[in-house]
C-alpha cells in the first residue's frame, strides 16, 4: 500500500466572493508502515490537506491515489484535535462506532473493541463517558476508535495540541510505542517541530499561504525511540534545521495572526 | 496592622442536608402562617379558606369524585395536545436543521407566527373545528409545537461539526449521521424543549377551559370563583400546581433515562 497526493491543490470562496488559495500543488507519498509527520504554521492548509485526504473536503485540483489498497477496507480514518468524541456513548460505544455503522456483528464488535482498549492501555474504562476522562485518555480513546476500522492510513490532525504540556508529552512517547506495535501508515500533521521530528520517518515542511511543500526531510533517527532521543544531538540538530527552516513564516505568522 | 484577616469563614456552612431542611421549614411556616390568619378571624375564610379547610375540601371532592373526573378530562386533553405538539415539533424541528431548502422555507412561516398568543388561536379552532375537544387539543398541540421545533433545531444545528466529520470519516453515511450523531447530540435540547412545551400545555389547557368547557381544571376554577366556593377554587390552584411540579419531574426523570451522560450538568 501507497498514498500518492499528487498536485492537490485547494481554493476556498469567501464570504465576499473573493478567491483563498489554502493549498497549491502539493504532492506527497506515505509509503505502507511510514509515519510521515507534515509540519507547517497555522495558515499552512495542513488541516486542510488532511480533510481532502480523508475525503471530508473534495480538492480543487489533483487526486489522491491509494496503490495496492486491500479490498472493501476503509481508506483512512482520522483522530481530531478534541471535540469529537461522542459524549453520549461511552468509550465502549465510541470504539466501536465506525464498526457499527459498517454493520459488524455485535459479538465480533466487542472482541475487536476490548482488544483495542488494551492497545492503548484502557481496560477497565469501557463503560466510562468521555467527560469522566482526562484529555490524554480522551484522546487514546479517538486513536483507538479510528483503529477500530482497519484503516490503511491513520490521520492524525494535532491529536494532542490541547493537551497540556506533560500530558502531550506522555502521549507522544504512548503514540511511538503504539506505533513500534502496530506499524500504521500515519499522516501526522503538528505546528510542534519536535513533535514532528520526534515522531516522523520523514517530515514535510510547509509553508503558509499558499500552503505548498518547501522541502521533506528524511527522520534518520534510530527506531524505537523514547524520551532519550529527545536529548540526542542527532535530534537536536535536525529540530534546529525545521525551525530555520520555518522561522521566517512563523514570524510572519505571528504577526498577521 | 491586623494580626487576622479573614477573607472568607467556611467552618460553619450549612451542609447540603441542612440547605434541604430550610425549604421545608420554610414552606412549612408559610402553611403556619396561612391557617393562622384564618383562625384568627383576620382575614374571612370566604377570600382565603384555612389550609385544613382547603385540605378537608380537596378530600370531599376527591370522596364525590369530582376531582377526578376534572382532572382526568384535563389531562387528556393535555396528553392529547402535548403528544401531537411534541410529535410534529420534533419532526419538523430535525427537518429545518438538516435540509438548507426547509430552512429557508419554514423559518420565516415560525418567526411569522411564533409570537401569536396561541390563546388568541382559540376562536379560530372554534369555528374551525366546532366546539367540542378539537378545539382545545389543536391550540395546545400549538402551544408545545413552537418551543420545541425551535428547540428541536437549535439542537441540530449546535452538532459539533466536528463530531459529524469524525462520524463520516469513520464511514457512517448520511441517514446514520443523523439517528447516531445528531439525534442524540441534540437530545437534551429537545427535552428542554418538552419541559418549556409541558408548562405551556398547563397554562393553555385552564386558558381554553376557562373560555368554553363545561369540565376540567379550569372550568373548575372559573365556576368555583363565580359560586365564592373559595374552598374549591383553592383545590383546583394546588392541583395545578402539582400538576405542574410532576410534569417537571417526570421530564426530568425522561433526561436522566435518555441522556445518562448529561448526570454532571444536572
Amino acid at each position: 500500500m501507497r498514498v500518492c497526493v499528487d498536485g492537490v491543490a485547494k481554493t476556498f470562496t469567501d464570504r465576499r466572493g473573493r478567491q483563498i488559495e489554502a493549498l497549491h500543488e502539493v504532492s506527497l507519498t506515505v509509503e505502507e508502515g511510514e509515519f510521515v509527520t507534515v509540519l507547517g504554521p497555522s495558515g499552512c492548509g495542513k488541516s486542510t490537506l488532511l480533510h481532502i485526504l480523508a475525503g471530508l473536503l473534495p480538492p480543487t485540483r489533483g487526486r489522491i491515489v491509494f496503490e495496492g489498497l486491500p479490498e472493501g477496507g476503509p481508506v483512512s480514518a482520522i483522530v481530531f484535535q478534541e471535540h469529537a468524541l461522542f459524549p453520549w456513548r461511552t468509550v465502549l460505544g465510541n470504539v466501536a462506532f465506525g464498526l457499527e455503522v459498517r454493520g459488524l456483528p455485535e459479538a465480533a464488535r466487542q472482541a475487536r473493541v476490548r482488544a483495542l482498549l488494551e492497545l492503548v492501555g484502557l481496560q477497565g474504562f469501557g463503560d466510562r463517558y468521555p467527560h469522566q476522562l482526562s484529555g490524554g485518555m480522551r484522546q487514546r480513546v479517538a486513536i483507538a476508535r479510528a483503529l477500530a476500522v482497519e484503516p490503511a492510513l491513520l490521520l492524525m490532525d494535532e491529536p494532542f495540541s490541547a493537551l497540556d504540556a506533560q500530558s502531550r508529552a506522555l502521549m507522544q512517547l504512548e503514540l511511538l510505542a503504539l506505533w513500534e506495535r502496530t506499524r500504521k501508515s500515519v499522516l501526522y500533521v503538528t505546528h510542534q517541530i519536535q513533535e514532528a521530528v520526534l515522531l516522523g520517518d520523514r517530515v514535510v515542511v510547509m509553508t503558509r499561504r499558499p500552503g505548498r511543500v518547501l522541502t521533506v526531510r528524511a527522520v534518520d533517527l534510530p527506531r524505537p525511540r523514547d524520551e532519550r532521543t529527545l536529548l540526542a544531538p542527532a535530534f537536536l540538530q535536525l529540530v534546529d534545521e525545521c525551525w530555520q527552516l520555518v522561522k521566517k513564516d512563523a514570524q510572519e505568522a505571528f504577526v498577521d495572526g | 496592622m491586623a494580626e487576622r484577616v479573614v477573607v472568607y469563614d467556611a467552618t460553619n456552612a450549612p451542609a447540603g442536608g441542612e440547605r434541604r431542611g430550610v425549604g421545608v421549614a420554610s414552606l412549612a411556616a408559610l402553611l403556619l402562617v396561612w391557617e393562622a390568619v384564618g383562625r384568627l378571624g383576620w382575614v374571612s375564610p370566604l377570600f382565603l379558606p384555612p389550609p385544613t379547610a382547603v385540605a378537608a375540601e380537596a378530600a370531599r371532592m376527591v370522596a364525590s369524585g369530582e376531582l377526578l373526573r376534572h382532572l382526568g378530562v384535563s389531562l387528556v386533553r393535555i396528553a392529547w395536545g402535548f403528544a401531537v405538539g411534541a410529535a410534529a415539533g420534533t419532526a419538523l424541528g430535525l427537518v429545518l436543521g438538516a435540509s438548507r431548502l426547509a430552512e429557508a422555507i419554514g423559518n420565516p412561516l415560525i418567526a411569522a407566527t411564533y409570537p401569536i398568543p396561541k390563546i388568541a388561536l382559540l376562536p379560530l379552532m372554534i369555528l374551525w373545528l366546532g366546539i367540542g375537544e378539537a378545539p382545545k387539543v389543536a391550540m395546545i398541540a400549538l402551544g408545545v409545537f413552537f418551543p420545541v421545533v425551535i428547540n428541536t433545531y437549535a439542537g441540530v444545528r449546535d452538532t459539533e461539526p466536528l463530531m459529524v466529520k469524525a462520524a463520516t470519516s469513520l464511514g457512517a453515511r448520511r441517514h446514520q449521521v443523523l439517528t447516531k450523531v445528531i439525534l442524540p447530540s441534540a437530545l437534551p435540547t429537545i427535552l428542554a424543549g418538552y419541559r418549556l412545551g409541558a408548562g405551556i400545555a398547563l397554562l393553555l389547557v385552564v386558558s381554553a377551559e376557562m373560555i368554553n368547557a363545561s369540565a376540567g381544571i379550569g372550568f373548575l376554577i372559573l365556576h368555583a370563583g363565580d359560586l365564592m366556593l373559595t374552598g374549591k377554587l383553592m383545590v383546583g390552584l394546588v392541583l395545578l400546581s402539582l400538576l405542574g411540579l410532576a410534569s417537571t419531574w417526570a421530564l426530568r426523570a425522561l433526561e436522566g433515562y435518555l441522556a445518562p451522560w448529561r448526570e454532571d450538568f444536572r
